[in-house]
Parts: C-alpha cells; sequence; structure tokens
C-alpha cells in the first residue's frame, strides 16, 4: 500500500544565535543574573574599601568559611529541584556534629566516627523521603519533622560543647595548600568536590535527569516510566547525607561539636540555592548556580563584617536579594509560559 | 488456503498482540467495567468509542497499568501479563500518549524523547549520540526541530508529535493515542494522521480514542464501542454504519436532538423590556464596543470562531472582566457589573467554559457542588436545612440525568460530561433568570450534550434567558432563536436562526462585512 506521505514537514523558523541559545538555555537566566551580582558584590566592596577586599586572603577565606553552608546547598538543590524541601538540614549538621564529636572524644577511632556521621545523616534523609514519597506528606512537614527530631538527638547525645582534639579531623581545617598567597583547606577540597560530584550526578546520569523530569512534572515523570518513587527518595537521602557531610566540616571549621550549630542554617541553604537559580518550584535549576549563590552569600557576610556593620544588614541585604531573585525567577517561568 | 469449515466473518491474518478478556474493574461504589473485551492486532488501527463514562480511560489505563485489574486476563504477544506499573507496560511495548501531554515542560525536546533510555558512554550520558537519536527518531515523524530546543516554547501539536516520538524510542508495538486531536487544527491532525498511517505501515498496533466522529471514520480499521462499562460490540469499520455507531454509543435514537430542533425555533415575545441590555459593551484590545439584548425565555447564541470574542463579550456582561466602556442594564435599571457575585444579586449566573478551572470543585460531592449554587444565593451564613439540600440536590440529578446518580460521588470522579451537569444544577440551584453557559457541551459525550440542550430548551420554555456560546454552529443553530454573530473581536451582526441554515451562518460568520460576500 502506498501511504500518503503529507508534504507538512515542520521546520523550525530560522532564529538568530541568540534566541537559539535562550530557546534552548532560559533556565541559565536567573543563574547568570546571580554571577553578576556577585561580580557587583565584589567590584563594589573593593572600591569601598580601596582595594582592600579582592585578596587572595579574602576569597580563599571565604570558601573556608562556607564550606559547610556549600555542602548544605548542594544537597539541598537535589530536593529543590524535585520540588521539594528540606528543613532538617541545620539540625542534621547539628546532630551529626556533635554525634562525631562524642564518638571521637568516647576513643572510637575516626574510621568509626565519620562514616557515623554520614550515615546519621542519609538515615534522617531516608526518613523523610520515606514520608514525603510513601506516606503523602508535604516535604514541609515532613522535614520539619526531620528537623526536630535532629535538634532533639542533639541534644541527648550532649547539652555543651564538645572539644574535638582528633588530629585527622582537625587536619581538614588546618592544612594550608598554599599557591602564592591562595590557599585551599581539605574541607574546601570536599566542598568544592561535593559540587562536581553532584554536577555530574545532576547532568550526566539517567538519576539526575529523572530529579528534573519529577521537579517538571511528577505526574509525566511517573507515566514516562521513569522510576519516580526511588529518585525522591534518593534526593532526600542525599540532602541528609550532605548534612553530615556539612557537620563533619562544621566540626573540623569550629574544632568541637555544638548542639546548637547551625540554628537557621537551613534557610540560609535555601536561600543560596534560590539566589543560585533554583526554581522553588522544581525542575530549574544549577547546582554551579548554588555554588554562586554561596558566594553571593558568604561576601555579602564578609563585606558587613568589613564594614562593621551591624549583622542585621546582613539579613536585610539577603532578603531583599530573594525578593528580587522570585521576581525575576516568577517573570521567566510566565514568559516561558506564553511562549507555547 | 484450506476453507474446511465456515469461514469466519474476520480473518485474523496475524495473532493479535494484545488480547484483554473480561477486564472488570471496581472503584468504591462504581463498577467501572464489567467484563470488558479487547483485541489489538499488529498493523491496524483500532479506535475504542464510548460517551464519557462509558469506560474508555479506565480500560486504557488497566493495560498500561496505571489501574490494576479485579478480574479478567491481559495477554501480551502470547503470554499472560500483570502490569505494576507504566514502566512495566513499556518493557512489554506498549506506550501511551494521552490527551494532556505527559511530558516534562522544562526539559529539552531531544530529553523529553528519551528520557530514561539516554545512550550513555560509561556511566556518563552522551549528550551528542542522545541528542541525535532524538533527531533521528523526530526526523522518523517528519518533525525537524531543533532537540535541544526547551519542550515549552513549541505549540501543542508538536509536543504530541514529540510523544509519539518517545513512544517510538522504546520500539512500541502498542501505541495508545488517547485523544490526541483535541487540541489540533486540521493541518496537525493530517500530519498525525500520517504519522499514524506509517506506523500501521510498520506493523505498529494503533489504539486511538477520539470524540471526533470523521477522524474516527478516516483512520479507523476496526472499532470498540463501551457503554457503561461494558462492552457493546466490536465491527470493522467499513461494516459500521454512523447512525449505527453513535445509536450503540448512546443507546438510544438520535431522534431526540431533532425534536429539539423544533422547540427552538418557538416564537419569542420580544414586545417589553429586555431582561438584560448592553449598549456600546467594550474593552480596549479585547472586544470592540458591542450592542446586545435579551429577553425573558429566549436563548441567544454567540457564533464565531475560537478567539472571535464569544467568550470574552460574556465575561464583560457578567462582571467576570470589566469593561471600559458601554453599558448594561437588567431590567431597563442601568448597573455597573463588577464581579460575577454582583451579577448573581442580579440573577444573572454564568459558568465559565474552563469547567475544572473556574466551575466545579473537583473535591467536593455532588450534592456538595449543587448546594453551593443555593448557599452562594443565600450567602453564607444562612444555613440550609439538610432535607432542603436532599430535596434540591435529588431533583437536579434526576432532572439532568446525573451518572452516577450518587449525590455523595466526588465529583472530580464524574466524567466531563457529568460534571458539566453538576455545574448546570449549581447555577439553575441560584433560581437565575438569565443563565449565561459558554461551551456547556465541549469535550462531552452525544448523550451528556443532548442531556444539557434538552433541559436548556426546557427551561427557556419556561421563561429562563439564556446565553449559549458553542464552537459546534448546529449546535448554536439547534437552539438559539437568535444569533449573535462576531469575528476578529467584533461583533457583526445578528441573524435570527429560523430565517438561516448552517451553510449560511458559516458564510455569515466568515464574509458580512467584509463586503466580498461569495
Amino acid at each position: 500500500m502506498s501511504t500518503t506521505t503529507t508534504e507538512a514537514v515542520r521546520v523550525e523558523r530560522p532564529t538568530s544565535r541568540v534566541e537559539t541559545f535562550l530557546g534552548r538555555h532560559a533556565a541559565m537566566i536567573p543563574t547568570f543574573a546571580a554571577v553578576i551580582i556577585l561580580i557587583v558584590l565584589l567590584a563594589g566592596a573593593e572600591a569601598f574599601l580601596r582595594g582592600d577586599f579582592i585578596t587572595a586572603r579574602n576569597l580563599s577565606a571565604l570558601l573556608l568559611d562556607n564550606a559547610y553552608l556549600l555542602i548544605l546547598a548542594v544537597g539541598m538543590t537535589f530536593v529543590i529541584l524535585t520540588a521539594g524541601i528540606d528543613l532538617s538540614v541545620g539540625s542534621v549538621m547539628a546532630f551529626t556534629g556533635i554525634l562525631g564529636a562524642q564518638l571521637l572524644v568516647s576513643g572510637q577511632p575516626v574510621w568509626v566516627a565519620v562514616p557515623a556521621m554520614l550515615a546519621g545523616g542519609a538515615a534522617i534523609g531516608l526518613l523523610i523521603g520515606v514520608l514525603v514519597q510513601y506516606f503523602n506528606v508535604q516535604p514541609f512537614i515532613a522535614s520539619l519533622a526531620g528537623l526536630f527530631l535532629a535538634r532533639g538527638l542533639a541534644f541527648v547525645v550532649s547539652l555543651s560543647s564538645i572539644r574535638v582534639e582528633e588530629p585527622a579531623v582537625l587536619w581538614l581545617q588546618q592544612t594550608r595548600f598554599r599557591l602564592g598567597d591562595w590557599y585551599l583547606t581539605p574541607t574546601g577540597i570536599i566542598a568544592l568536590l561535593t559540587v562536581a560530584v553532584a554536577a555530574f550526578v545532576l547532568h550526566l546520569t539517567r538519576f539526575g535527569r529523572t530529579v528534573y523530569a519529577i521537579g517538571g512534572n511528577e505526574q509525566s515523570a511517573r507515566l514516562m516510566g521513569l522510576d519516580v518513587a526511588r529518585t525522591k527518595v534518593a534526593a532526600y537521602v542525599i540532602s541528609g547525607f550532605c548534612g553530615g557531610l556539612a557537620g563533619l566540616a562544621l566540626t573540623a571549621y569550629s574544632g568541637a561539636g555544638y548542639p546548637r550549630n547551625g540554628i537557621g542554617t537551613e534557610l540560609d541553604a535555601i536561600a543560596a540555592v534560590v539566589i543560585g537559580g533554583t526554581l522553588l518550584t522544581g525542575g530549574r535549576g544549577y547546582v554551579l548556580g548554588s555554588l554562586i549563590g554561596v558566594l553571593v552569600f558568604g561576601t555579602i557576610k564578609t563585606i558587613i563584617s568589613f564594614m562593621g556593620a551591624e549583622q542585621s544588614w546582613m539579613q536585610i541585604i539577603v532578603g531583599a536579594l530573594l525578593l528580587l531573585f522570585i521576581v525575576v525567577q516568577r517573570v521567566i517561568v510566565s514568559r516561558s509560559e506564553r511562549r507555547r | 488456503m484450506t476453507a474446511d469449515t465456515e469461514v469466519p466473518p474476520i480473518v485474523d491474518v496475524v495473532p493479535p498482540i494484545v488480547e484483554m478478556r473480561g477486564i472488570t474493574i471496581r472503584f468504591p461504589g462504581v463498577l467501572a467495567l464489567d467484563h470488558v473485551d479487547l483485541v489489538l492486532r499488529p498493523g491496524e488501527v483500532h479506535s475504542l468509542m464510548g460517551e464519557n463514562g462509558a469506560g474508555k480511560s479506565t480500560l486504557i489505563k488497566a493495560l498500561t497499568g496505571v489501574y490494576s485489574v479485579d478480574s479478567g486476563t491481559i495477554t501480551v504477544g502470547g503470554a499472560p501479563r500483570t502490569f505494576a506499573s507504566t514502566a512495566d507496560a513499556q518493557e512489554a511495548g506498549i506506550s501511551t500518549v494521552y490527551q494532556e501531554v505527559n511530558l516534562c515542560a522544562n526539559l529539552t525536546v531531544g530529553e523529553n524523547v528519551m528520557l530514561g533510555h539516554e545512550l550513555r558512554r560509561g556511566r556518563a550520558i552522551d549528550w551528542r549520540a542522545t541528542h541525535a537519536e532524538a533527531a533521528r527518531h523526530l526526523q522518523g515523524l517528519r518533525l525537524s526541530i531543533d532537540p535541544r530546543s526547551l519542550l515549552s516554547t513549541h505549540s501543542i501539536a508538536v509536543q504530541q508529535l514529540v510523544a509519539i516520538s518517545r513512544a517510538m524510542v522504546t520500539d512500541a508495538k502498542v501505541l495508545i493515542l488517547d485523544e490526541p486531536t483535541s487540541s489540533l487544527d486540521r493541518d496537525e491532525v493530517d500530519q498525525l494522521f500520517a504519522v499514524i498511517r506509517e506506523l500501521r505501515a510498520a506493523g505498529v498496533a494503533i489504539l486511538f480514542v477520539s470524540h471526533f466522529l470523521d477522524q474516527v471514520y478516516e483512520i479507523s480499521d476496526r472499532i470498540t464501542v463501551l457503554r457503561n462499562g461494558a462492552l457493546v460490540g466490536e465491527h470493522l469499520a467499513a461494516d459500521l454504519p454512523r447512525d449505527v455507531l453513535v445509536t450503540e454509543m448512546i443507546g438510544r435514537a438520535l431522534d431526540d436532538l431533532d425534536a429539539l430542533s423544533r422547540t427552538a425555533h418557538r416564537p419569542v415575545d420580544r414586545s417589553g423590556e429586555p431582561l438584560l441590555r448592553a449598549e456600546g459593551l467594550g474593552k480596549r484590545g479585547v472586544l470592540e464596543p458591542a450592542d446586545l439584548e435579551i429577553y425573558p425565555g429566549e436563548v441567544v447564541g454567540l457564533a464565531g470562531l475560537l478567539g472571535s470574542g464569544r467568550t470574552e463579550l460574556v465575561r464583560l456582561l457578567c462582571g467576570a472582566d470589566r469593561s471600559d466602556s458601554g453599558q448594561v442594564a437588567v431590567h431597563g435599571t442601568t448597573i455597573k457589573m463588577t464581579s460575577p457575585r454582583h451579577a448573581m444579586d442580579h440573577r444573572i449566573a454564568f459558568s465559565s467554559e474552563d469547567r475544572r478551572g473556574e466551575g466545579i470543585v473537583a473535591d467536593l460531592t455532588v450534592a456538595e457542588n449543587i448546594v453551593l449554587g443555593i448557599q452562594a444565593r443565600r450567602g453564607w451564613a444562612r444555613k440550609i436545612r439538610k432535607s432542603e439540600q436532599d430535596a434540591v440536590v435529588a431533583e437536579y440529578i434526576e432532572a439532568l440525568g446525573v451518572r452516577p446518580a450518587n449525590p455523595d460521588a466526588l465529583v472530580g470522579n464524574l466524567s466531563g460530561g457529568n460534571q458539566q451537569k453538576v455545574l448546570l444544577a449549581r447555577w439553575l440551584a441560584t433560581a437565575p433568570e438569565l443563565i449565561v453557559l459558554d461551551e456547556p457541551t465541549r469535550g462531552i459525550d452525544v448523550g451528556a450534550k443532548a442531556d444539557i440542550q434538552r433541559k436548556v430548551s426546557e427551561l427557556s420554555a419556561q421563561g429562563l434567558a439564556v446565553i449559549f456560546i458553542s464552537a459546534e454552529l448546529e449546535e448554536v443553530l439547534r437552539l438559539a432563536q437568535r444569533i449573535a454573530v462576531l469575528r476578529d473581536r467584533k461583533k457583526i451582526g445578528e441573524v435570527d436562526s429560523s430565517e438561516i441554515d448552517l451553510d449560511g451562518l458559516i458564510d455569515y460568520l466568515a464574509n458580512e462585512g467584509k463586503g466580498s460576500a461569495a
């Protein structure tokens, strides 16, 4: 039989290079905006402080001081990309930090204490993920339960700060790999490695693409035959695991575990992710954006302390930036919805 | 071939790829499917026909692993199968393209095609190869779009074809197309059909679901008809006259609708004060100033293409949108219509075209939805006695033929046609003098359509004024005494429906006022 072949071939209309790029990468615009803000912040501070700000020492310290936040933000990016939220990470960081310190003080070797911290974080993430996926609890509520649980467990381990003398843990913080005035600590390397691994997983594995698909349209992802349940739970496990890793970084950074650490840090992590251009509605964003977001966050903090201004200004500026970014994202989303 | 026994009426040259036998599915309180059979053969387009609520979607979901069956067997390629998920069904070679495109708008076209089947080099996805592979599958459907462009930048029609490309990646032996043409224009339908014919020639078994009879006859080899969850029959399309098909689908003769046309031409008394008079009503960029009058007991149809301003006109009339010119008078008194709530105070009910978004409350029961209407009229603080509620609800369920006739069923679980009936009941419960129905019959089946048309006709005979919008001009002609015609955001005139037929109306709609009447 001769099939009637219609000539109706759909040819896309010729578009300019810029249009093609925007058509493909509209989701990157908020992240570009974050990069611009970071540059403006650095240049502004440099001008204001007459060349005393952009120094190798300051920029190296930026990564060192915010390594734990960066690790949390990476985990948070996974969860937010699935259109979820994880409020537990600050508490998980405190819990795993004090747990690790306690284990070390009671004579456990590092190779027991550190895996225990990571596993503890991942376990709380698993709990939240299971609640969200199998019990249909909203991520906000499920992770709020995780927040209280982890904070409570932290106080169960110890009510007061525990100093860490373990050389292997302190090494993470005190070692400086130097290149001129620049330096990098092992905690900084861990944080950057976390970003690199996360970027690989999100962009070059089927698991990562499923994360994006779920954030785009969970129902569709399910009907496409993707493993939605396992992927969603895994996102929370990753976030919890990053909480444990951040607990290790913070313990090394402060030389102690403390059950009151990281109160409100989950909100800093969310802010950094959002400033970095990841949409809270899921499906759009980049883990490299979260890195930028953390750097913006850290830069603002450094500027405020350089200027000797009240710390409250920090929160006002971050708040204003968040508002700005949410509006920018809203505009982008509604524009891309209108274009069809 | 030896024909030692009687030759069966349908010769199966190739064995069926899918055999569903005695499929039964129960939902709480409803027998959704009752011992239904469906047989799909390679290289055949098989249409599944039935009214809304007949069980088409349920049957498809049973085949694709969304629902599990209570009893019955599904055989794929000769082996009995049970599907626990859509992934299972896909593995068995059964792919589905749903009415509302189920893809991820945030991802690229190529990714949507390949998601879950990306080509990898080592552990990492090889994006270059993946996109090339996606482009190859898209080309297979003669779709030459950039696989790296975002899905959301393409039209629904293209997205529909992308969804089919995706089905091809999984090497589907069975392709289910659930209402694929509902949002496509004629050219796009032709393109889709060309693709379907090619797939059929390649030996794919295709299950096609559509409300458009023309399209069903154009593309189908075989037709299975369902009604109320039961199998009515399986036929070769060529041997099934249309009136037989329609009768099988709705289970009653079409004469009902013809009877309606007589009542539509009932004369209307236009001597007194109009119930509603709009003068110069318009809004910049939305609708040029238009006049409209409507008298008690009259049905006024608005005819026009999509985007002609028909919906915009009624939205301005009812205060759903604010006008910036003109005025509206009810019973001769000029009022400023600021909201549908305000319109309701003047006993004007507005039923939006967006049934799910602006109409029913899917999470409430049939009874609760209907009672909402009464409650809105009385004010929310005034309690309505339970017995009174039950009486009103029962009356409307009966009068409109809502199925299932269960006041406690969740409206979200009803079919589109029955949701529309509940919506109509809710507005009627507000005891309006004028009811505005924007596309009340869109996307619903013939039977429900007839029920709704009959009810409108009946109510207008009792003195209710109705403004009726429909994309189907026959329907407007059948119901309305007077038709206001709109084109390009402008009212171009009014015609008396007794003085014009369908061709005349189409001609008027296309040519009137252009000075180039054929």
